[in-house]
C-alpha cells in the first residue's frame, strides 16, 4: 500500500542526513510496528511521510499504490489517506476543535466529490465517535490542543484519526504518556478503525501497547535505517535485550 | 486532475485583486483642484449651510494654516500637497437631491449592488438601515421614515446641518475640536458630508445603523463627519463600511467620528475599513486614512464601545478614543488590524478615565504579513479625579514571514493612586508547525493560515455585530492569501 524505497532524507536547512537508505512496505489490512531508540529517526520518517517541509528527500521513494507522493504537498497527502498522530501535537489557540473536525472532514468530502456534511449531523456524528473512544465530549469545544496535557492531545489525535478514517495511518508513539486505562482505549480505538483497506504504522519504545493491538510486523530502526523485521516475537527479544543488547546481538 | 484545488502552487503568488478596485463611469461635478477660503465658501454655499456653519469652517482653516502635518507615527509617506486635490466631487444627477430611493440615477444604484449595498430596502439586510456616502456627498438613507417613528433621526450631515442646527451647534466640535490636530481641523474646514444619528431619550435603535463610503473620483479628498448622540438611556449600534477604486496616485481619507453618550445610554460603533491599499508588488496607489475617531462618555454608567476590523488603505493612522468623564462609565476598544505587502498602519486607541470608578477594556489584535508594518498605540490615562477607574489591555501581535513588523506602543499615565490599570503583550509569529499541522488533516494552506489568524481574532470577532461577524472573517481570508510559501 504505502512502498519506500531506498529513501535518503536531510534537515532542509543544515542539510544533515537523518534517513539514511530506508526500505519500508506497509501492507493493507495490516498493523506494523517500528521500534527503535531514540533520535533513530523515527519522527523524522514520519513526518516526511506527512509532507513535511523541514526534511527533504536527496533520493529513493514513497510511493502510496504505486503512485510517488513525493510532490504532493501535506495537505494533498492527507487528502489522498495519509495521517499522522503527532507525537507532539501543536496547539492551535482560537480555533474550536469540534470545528476545526468539521472543517477537516469537509475537506476530504470535497476532494472526494461529496456534499459538505450538515453541520448538525456532523456534531451527532463525533459525539458518536467520542463515545466508541471513551472520550470526553467536552473536548469538542475545547480549543484545539490548548491546555490539553500530554494524554489529552495524543486521544485527541486519535479522535482525529477516527473523524478522518485515513488508508495509511501512522501513530507516532501515541502511547507514550498514557495511563493504563486510556493506553487500553486508545488500543480499543485502534482495533476498531482497523480495516482489510487500511494500514497502521505505529511508533512505539514499549512492548506494553503491542500486547493490546497485536502486531501483523515488527521493525527496528536505528540510525536511519529499518535493520531488522520479524514478527511480535521480535518486540518481546527486544523488551529483553534492550537496543544495545540487541545491537552486540547482531 | 487529482487535486482541482491545488492548480495553485504556492510559489506562483497570483493572488486575488482586491475585490472592489472598479470605478464607476459617473458623470461629475468637481470643484477645481486647491484648498483656499473660497473654495470652503463654495463647499458651504453648494450646500446651502447656515452661516454658523461656514464660520466654523473659516475659523477652522485659518487655524489649520498655522498647523503643521504629524509625523509622529510609525510610517514615513511622501509629503502631501494640500492643493492639488479637489475638495468637492459629487454626482451631476444629485444637483438636486432625488426626493426618493427610486430617483436615484441606475448607476449608482448599480455601483452600491456591484459593493453589496443595495438601495433598496426591500432588498436590505433585514435590520440595517444604510446613509450611502459617494465621493463628496450622500446618496440615500434608507428607512429613514421608519425610524422617524420611533423618534430617531437618521440622515446626511448636510441635511442635518440644514434641518436641526440646534443639535449642530450644540455637538459639533464638541467631542474632537478642529484644534485637536491637523486632519480633524482640515476636515473642519472641508467636510463635505457624513452621517447624523440621534436617538431619543430611553429609545433602544430598532435597527442597526450604518454608513458606507464610497470614493470613487481620483485627486480628490474625502472628508466626511459623523455624529451620533445618545440620550439618557438610550442606545444604538452603528456599522461603517467603505471602499474604494484601485488608481496608482493616493487619495486622502480624512474623517472625524464624534460620539456623545449621555446617562445610561450604549453606543456601539463597528467598522470594517477596507479602502484600497495600494498595489501589491510597488505599493503604489491606494488610500491615505488619517481619521479621528472619539466618544465622550458624558452621562453617569454611559458606555461606548468601538470595535473595528481594519484590513485596508496603504496608511492607516486612526485611534478611536473615549473619554470617560460620567462616573462609572465605560469604554472598550476591541480591533483587529490586519496589514499586507506594503501597508503601514500605526493604529490604537485613548482612554482617559475621568469620572470614578471609570472602566475601559483594550483588546488588540495586530497581524502583519508581507513587508507590512503594524503598529499598535495606545494610551491609558487616570485623572485625579478617577478614583477607582479600571483599565485592563491585551495586545496581541502575530507575524507572518519573515519579512513584515510589529510594534507596540503603550502609554500608561496615571496621576490617582487608586486605579488600576493591567497590560498584557504578545507577540507571536505563524509557525510552519501549525501550518503543516492543520494542513495533514487535509486543509489547504491558505485554509490553513485563515484559521491560525480567524483563530487568534476571536475574542474580537466575538463583539462584532453578526452582520459583520462573518465579512470580517473573509474579508481577513481574502487579504492573506498565498502570504506564505
Ligand atoms: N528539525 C530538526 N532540526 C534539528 N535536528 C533534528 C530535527 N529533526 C530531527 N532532528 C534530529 O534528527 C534525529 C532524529 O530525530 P527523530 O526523528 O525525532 O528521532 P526519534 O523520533 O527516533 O526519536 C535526532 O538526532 C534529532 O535531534
Ligand atoms: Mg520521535
Amino acid at each position: 500500500m504505502l512502498t519506500i524505497n531506498q529513501l535518503h532524507a536531510t534537515i532542509t536547512e543544515t542539510e544533515t542526513p537523518i534517513i539514511k537508505g530506508l526500505d519500508l512496505t506497509l501492507e493493507p489490512g495490516k498493523i506494523h510496528a517500528i521500534m527503535g531508540p531514540n533520535g533513530s529517526g523515527k519522527s523524522t520518517l514520519s513526518k516526511l511521510i506527512a509532507g513535511d517541509e523541514q526534511y527533504t528527500v536527496t533520493s529513493g521513494d514513497i510511493q502510496l499504490n504505486g503512485q510517488s507522493i513525493l510532490e504532493w504537498d501535506a495537505t494533498q497527502r492527507a487528502l489522498m489517506g495519509i495521517f499522522l498522530a503527532f507525537q507532539y501535537p501543536i496547539e492551535i489557540p482560537g480555533v474550536p476543535n469540534d470545528e476545526f473536525l468539521r472543517m477537516a472532514y469537509n475537506a476530504k468530502q470535497k476532494h472526494q466529490g461529496l456534499e459538505p456534511m450538515d453541520p448538525l449531523v456532523f456534531q451527532d456524528h463525533l459525539q458518536n465517535v467520542c463515545q466508541q473512544l471513551s472520550i470526553p465530549e467536552s473536548f469538542l469545544e475545547r480549543e484545539l490542543n490548548v491546555g490539553f496535557s500530554g494524554g489529552e492531545k495524543k486521544r485527541n489525535e486519535l479522535l482525529q484519526l477516527a473523524v478522518l478514517k485515513p488508508a495509511v495511518a501512522i501513530l507516532d508513539e501515541t502511547d507514550s504518556g498514557l495511563d493504563i486505562d486510556a493506553l487500553k482505549h486508545v488500543a480499543t480505538g485502534i482495533r476498531s478503525l482497523r480495516q482489510p483497506t487500511n494500514t497502521f504504522l505505529l511508533i512505539t519504545h514499549y512492548q506494553r501497547l503491542l500486547t493490546y493491538v497485536e502486531p501483523d510486523y515488527v521493525h527496528i530502526m536505528m540510525d536511519g535505517r529499518i535493520v531488522e523485521t520479524g514478527d511480535k516475537s521480535l518486540a518481546m527479544a527486544l523488551d529483553k535485550s534492550g537496543y544495545d543488547g540487541f545491537v552486540s546481538a547482531r | 486532475m487529482l487535486f482541482p484545488d491545488h492548480d495553485k502552487t504556492v510559489e506562483t503568488l497570483v493572488e486575488k485583486d482586491y475585490e472592489f478596485g472598479f470605478r464607476s463611469n459617473i458623470d461629475s461635478e468637481k470643484f477645481p483642484k486647491g484648498l483656499n477660503e473660497s473654495i470652503i465658501r463654495r463647499i458651504s454655499a453648494k450646500k446651502n449651510e447656515p452661516e454658523f456653519m461656514l464660520n466654523f469652517r473659516l475659523k477652522a482653516f485659518a487655524h489649520w494654516q498655522k498647523m503643521a502635518e504629524p509625523h509622529w507615527a510609525a510610517f514615513d509617506y511622501p509629503a502631501i500637497d494640500y492643493n492639488d486635490l479637489h475638495y468637492y466631487a459629487s454626482p451631476k444627477s444629485l444637483a438636486n437631491k432625488p426626493k426618493s430611493l427610486d430617483e436615484i440615477d441606475p448607476e449608482l444604484k448599480r455601483t452600491f449592488d456591484r459593493l453589496g449595498i443595495p438601495l433598496i430596502e426591500q432588498k436590505q439586510l433585514a435590520g440595517v438601515a444604510v446613509d450611502a456616502v459617494f465621493d463628496s456627498v450622500s446618496v440615500a438613507t434608507t428607512y429613514k421614515e421608519k425610524l422617524k417613528k420611533h423618534g430617531v433621526i437618521f440622515c446626511s450631515m448636510s441635511e442635518a446641518i440644514i434641518e436641526y442646527p440646534d443639535l449642530i451647534q450644540q455637538y459639533l466640535g464638541s467631542v474632537v475640536p478642529f484644534t485637536d490636530n491637523f486632519f480633524a481641523c482640515l476636515n473642519a474646514a472641508v467636510f463635505t458630508d457624513g452621517s447624523f444619528v440621534w436617538i431619543p431619550k430611553g429609545v433602544q435603535c430598532p435597527m442597526d445603523l450604518s454608513t458606507y463610503f464610497r470614493i470613487n473620483e481620483e485627486n480628490t479628498g474625502q472628508f466626511e463627519r459623523t455624529l451620533i448622540i445618545c440620550e439618557d438611556q438610550a442606545s444604538v449600534s452603528y456599522l461603517e463600511g467603505c471602499t474604494a477604486p484601485k488608481f496608482d496616485s493616493n487619495q486622502l481619507h480624512a474623517a472625524v467620528v464624534e460620539l456623545v453618550a449621555l446617562e445610561g445610554a450604549t453606543i456601539q460603533y463597528s467598522t470594517v475599513q477596507n479602502w484600497y491599499p495600494g498595489d501589491k508588488k510597488t505599493g503604489k496607489g491606494g488610500i491615505y486614512n488619517f481619521v479621528t475617531k472619539r466618544g465622550k462618555c458624558l452621562g453617569r454608567q454611559s458606555k461606548i464601545s468601538w470595535t473595528q476590523i481594519e484590513t485596508g488603505s496603504a496608511i492607516t493612522w486612526k485611534y478611536p478614543s473615549c473619554l470617560l468623564i460620567g462616573d462609572e462609565s465605560v469604554g472598550e476598544f476591541y480591533s483587529v488590524a490586519l496589514t499586507n505587502h506594503h501597508q503601514r498602519a500605526d493604529t490604537g486607541t485613548k482612554m482617559v478615565h475621568i469620572g470614578k470608578n471609570t472602566r475601559s477594556t483594550i483588546i488588540s489584535k495586530g497581524i502583519s504579513a508581507g513587508s507590512s508594518h503594524n503598529t499598535y498605540r495606545g494610551l491609558v490615562k487616570a485623572n485625579k479625579s478617577a478614583h477607582g477607574a479600571r483599565n485592563y489591555t491585551q495586545c496581541d501581535s502575530m507575524l507572518i514571514g519573515d519579512t513584515s513588523v510589529a510594534n507596540t506602543i503603550p502609554y500608561i499615565t496615571t496621576t490617582n493612586k487608586h486605579t488600576v490599570i493591567e497590560h498584557e503583550a504578545s507577540t507571536s509569529k505563524v509557525g510552519e508547525d501549525q501550518l503543516f499541522y492543520l494542513m495533514s488533516r487535509g486543509i489547504s494552506l491558505d485554509d490553513a493560515l485563515a484559521t491560525i489568524v480567524s483563530g487568534f481574532c476571536q475574542d474580537v470577532f466575538q463583539k462584532l455585530p453578526d452582520e459583520f461577524a462573518l465579512e470580517a472573517n473573509q474579508l481577513l481570508s481574502i487579504q492573506l492569501e498565498h502570504s506564505v510559501g
